[in-house]
């Protein structure tokens, strides 16, 4: 139970904040910000545990939003099991990708291409297709209600979220201490290795990337509900690719918290850089790049990994630091 | 004798133009420890990769415990009891030993506690007991070479390739690690390695293999192979070994 005791701690502090907090506009921040962080988890499994550097989660979130809403718009379906359903969707066309890339052998910017062409596809078919809507997008009808899945308070969606987020944390803990996660770390870190040591490395891609597209799928479906619209340039843009696999990388990718961390941290300095240049177009963003490269280029690990050596730094100044090897023969 | 554990039969593999193995067979017995040698760009490197999955023959057959396995991805033949080790090591460098190995343990322990368990045993069994806890990229150049080691005898193989394992080393670091090799024979490993460093070879090896441009030349013991005229000839004449010459040419 030891590992989970941190999850646990952070869950706890996180859910007292709508009793602190009555802001919507502070509640409404943090609710975008946890899902991305959702976002972000997904593709952390992936790329953080799997070293499979995806351009494209937009696929996933994409098809989780579109799903959600099309079957409670057109088929009537019920809003939780449609939320089921975008999952479900997410992680199936994440099979179907991960078993063809994977299988064909793409590796590292071939991966990374090859997924962001099939987001901006999707974007694409999404953006004529009459299912989708097309250009006008699919709007959810306002119908306030637990079966309906709509909440007049920020906070019912706070705590949604924030338990989705939850289940994404336990989820890489587990997968971390895992066999499973093992191998997949084991192929991130050198696949011609993990095979010779008996690891199914094309397997291990492929199931790693359904539940990476399952999770941000899951953060799609949330977004489906909380805005209760949807078109083609919010679904697939690439806003979502690059918003799910920064946060990780800022925070720290491969660690359970990076993506967590690196949401809250990403979303605040965006909105700490509109507050301080008013309303100079564009300024904000040039700060917000220049912090992040600032970020990446002093802490290539993110800030968990930032810390991690910060800590080792001041533990091996007090003792002697440890010498070469110690055997020598 | 009894049917070796591994037999390579006719084994061709072909780089566009050029023949890297020539219809290459040998075999390697049960509990034993059997050497390939040869000199460099001989093929050695590639003989292995096909005996492990990593290359495809062109021609030939790999059996193993009486199965044809020839072709057969790396993944499953190291399943059926089959490890190597790299010429290059490859170790994970972002993860500890301890981690390293554990990559190997679970390949028969799904628990992470029974892996762990084992990675230590066999952490400790290679002589890394105090290095479990340190990072891989952190080791020496003989410290990686018995991780290597370590990774793939953790797999808990019944066939193990061993490919230079030696090389880089010095002579005190090589007598360190003979026994450990021997030892791991003793408890029913069978091993093929190949070794430039003769030495070792012949303290070790009860049945060597020559393989010179891609062929097999001369097969026999220890004793008979440095005696063997086509095998003194295939290191001077290319004048890489002319050291190994001079030491039994008479």
């Amino acid at each position: 139970m030891r590992p989970f005791l941190p999850i646990a701690a952070v869950l706890a502090v996180l859910a007292a904040v709508p009793f602190v907090v009555h802001s919507n506009t502070t509640l409404n921040f943090l609710v975008v910000a946890l899902m991305i962080a959702l976002a972000g988890q997904g593709w952390n499994i992936l790329g953080g545990y799997g070293g499979q550097y995806s351009f494209g989660h937009a696929a996933f979130f994409g098809t989780g939003t579109y799903v959600t809403a099309i079957l409670q718009v057109r088929y009537g379906v019920n809003a939780w099991f449609g939320f089921v359903g975008g999952i479900v969707a997410g992680a199936a066309l994440g099979g179907a990708l991960g078993a063809l890339v994977f299988r064909s052998g793409l590796r590292g910017s071939y991966f990374a291409l090859v997924t962001l062409a099939f987001a901006e596809v999707l974007r694409i078919i999404a953006s004529v297709a009459p299912i989708t809507g097309a250009g006008v997008g699919t709007l959810i009808k306002l119908d306030l209600g637990i079966r309906t899945f709509q909440f007049q308070s920020r906070a019912a969606f706070y705590w949604i979220i924030l338990a989705l987020v939850g289940v994404s944390l336990v989820l890489a803990q587990l997968i971390e201490r895992s066999r499973f996660g093992a191998w997949l770390i084991a192929v991130r870190e050198n696949e011609d290795a993990a095979k010779a040591l008996g690891v199914d490395a094309s397997t291990v891609k492929t199931v790693a990337m359904v539940i990476s597209a399952a999770i941000t799928a899951a953060a799609g479906c949330f977004y489906a509900q909380y805005f209760l619209f949807v078109d083609s340039g919010i679904a697939y843009g690439t806003w979502i690719s690059i918003e799910a696999l920064l946060t990780p990388i800022i925070g720290g990718v491969g660690t359970v918290f990076g993506p967590l961390l690196g949401a809250l941290v990403v979303k605040t300095l965006g909105e700490a850089a509109k507050l301080l240049t008013g309303d100079a177009p564009g300024l904000d963003l040039i700060i917000y790049g220049t912090v992040l490269v600032l970020v990446i280029w002093i802490m290539p690990r993110g800030l968990i990994g930032g810390l991690a050596s910060a800590r080792k730094l001041m533990r091996r100044e007090a003792p002697a630091a440890p010498t070469g090897e110690v055997r020598h023969g | 004798m009894a049917e070796p554990l591994l037999v390579v039969d006719g084994v061709t593999c072909r780089f566009g133009g050029l023949v890297a193995v020539n219809a290459a067979s040998l075999g390697a017995q049960e509990g034993q420890i059997t050497a390939l040698i040869g000199p460099n760009g001989a093929g050695k490197t590639t003989l292995f990769s096909i005996i492990s999955g990593f290359v495809r023959a062109n021609q030939g057959s790999v059996h193993f415990a009486g199965q044809n396995v020839t072709g057969e991805p790396p993944y499953r033949l190291a399943r059926r009891g089959i490890a190597r080790t790299f010429q290059i090591v490859q170790p994970f460098y972002g993860l500890s030993v301890r981690e390293n190995i554990l990559v190997g343990a679970h390949l028969h322990h799904r628990k992470r506690d029974a892996a762990l368990a084992v990675a230590d045993q066999i952490g400790r069994d290679v002589g890394l007991g105090e290095m479990l806890d340190r990072a891989a990229d952190q080791l020496t150049v003989a410290g990686r070479k018995r991780l290597e080691l370590a990774r793939s005898l953790a797999t808990e193989p019944k066939l193990l390739l061993l490919d230079e394992v030696l090389a880089g080393l010095n002579p005190s670091e090589i007598r360190d690690i003979v026994p450990v090799i021997r030892e791991f024979c003793r408890r029913g490993i069978t091993i093929l390695m190949i070794e430039h460093v003769m030495q070792a070879v012949m303290s070790l090896a009860e049945q060597v293999f020559v393989l010179a441009e891609g062929r097999i030349i001369a097969k026999g013991t220890p004793t008979e192979i440095v005696a063997d005229p086509a095998v003194v000839e295939a290191y001077l004449g290319r004048g890489a070994a002319a050291r190994l010459g001079a030491r039994h040419g008479h």
